[in-house]
């Protein structure tokens, strides 16, 4: 188990140092995946199974999505079809795919001598950190919940489209849609006094 | 009764981790690229809790690594709007580009 450890971490460390030094963006996020699937290996084997899966679901499932949704959105046009072909070339993705083939390997030996991490290591299981986070961590849970609001809100407003050629046209009509709307409230009520 | 890994190596990789981050934040000038050290780096934070919470068998470290995953979420969701906004505005991924505050 300890060797297992020493594994996911020297793979973790030669993994990062691909994100840190990549060219191509879509490069540094293989690596970026399997640096992520290396960091769930450690905490799986330091006895925090649940740490082990959120990285694996939140870390790799959700946030490098996010990143290769904006790298996507980013390479728009027609020389993106080109640029698709060269990134399936061999040479892409053979490094990341050797990091992730060896945690693979460890993963496999890991499961086939039996399920806990090891005699010495105590098992910290999603129960006692679900008790301990809706006990006394639970302030923690609440701020949480605001700097998630506040990340969607800002995420929003950065996010909204300003067309800058048509912004005053764009103004005019809603300018135009808000008086009219005005008018028409305007007249029900004349007619509600009536 | 002791942890099969000695509490300083897992530092010790913690401590790898963070500075590769660190350099990645300080050297490379694409945005994408510097999220993604900012990424490494809170990682790496996460493992420091997650080691001393093994160290100590409590659930207290895995908690603290909740919370620099949420922190983590939402960075990279304002992050990546400002990425969509810096093209959009300068046509360019460079961070330089956006220094005309001359901070």
């Amino acid at each position: 188990m300890t060797s297992a450890f020493y594994v996911s971490g020297v793979v973790a460390v030669l993994a990062t140092i691909g994100v840190v030094t990549g060219r191509n963006a879509v490069h540094a996020l293989l690596y970026l995946i399997a640096s992520l699937f290396a960091l769930a290996l450690v905490f799986f084997t330091l006895g925090a199974p649940f740490a082990a899966a959120l990285e694996v679901i939140i870390y790799a499932g959700a946030i490098v999505v996010l990143f290769v949704f904006v790298v996507m959105m980013l390479n728009l046009g027609p020389k993106s079809v080109a640029q698709e072909r060269e990134w399936l070339r061999p040479g892409v993705w053979i490094g990341p795919a050797v990091l992730a083939i060896t945690l693979m390997v460890e993963l496999g030996f890991i499961l086939s001598h039996g399920r806990r991490p090891g005699p010495t290591i105590r098992v910290v299981g999603p129960t006692e950190v679900g008790v301990a986070l809706y006990g006394p961590y639970m302030l923690g849970v609440e701020m949480a919940s605001m700097l998630l609001l506040a990340g969607l809100l800002g995420a929003y407003h950065l996010g909204r489209r300003h067309r800058s050629g048509t912004d005053a046209v764009d103004g005019e009509e809603t300018r135009r849609g808000e008086a009219r709307l005005l008018e028409t409230t305007a007249g029900g009520q004349k007619g509600e006094d009536r | 009764m002791t942890a099969a890994v000695p509490m300083e190596n897992g530092l010790l990789l913690a401590a790898v981790l963070f500075v590769l981050g660190l350099i990645g934040v300080l050297a490379r000038r694409d945005i994408v690229f510097v999220l993604m050290s900012i990424e490494v780096m809170l990682n790496a934070a996460g493992l420091a809790f997650i080691v001393a919470g093994a160290r100590w068998h409590q659930p207290d470290g895995q908690v603290m690594f909740l919370f620099i995953l949420a922190t983590a979420a939402a960075e990279v969701s304002v992050g990546l709007a400002f990425v969509l906004e810096l093209h959009h505005r300068f046509k360019a991924l460079d961070v330089d580009a956006a220094s005309e505050m001359r901070g």
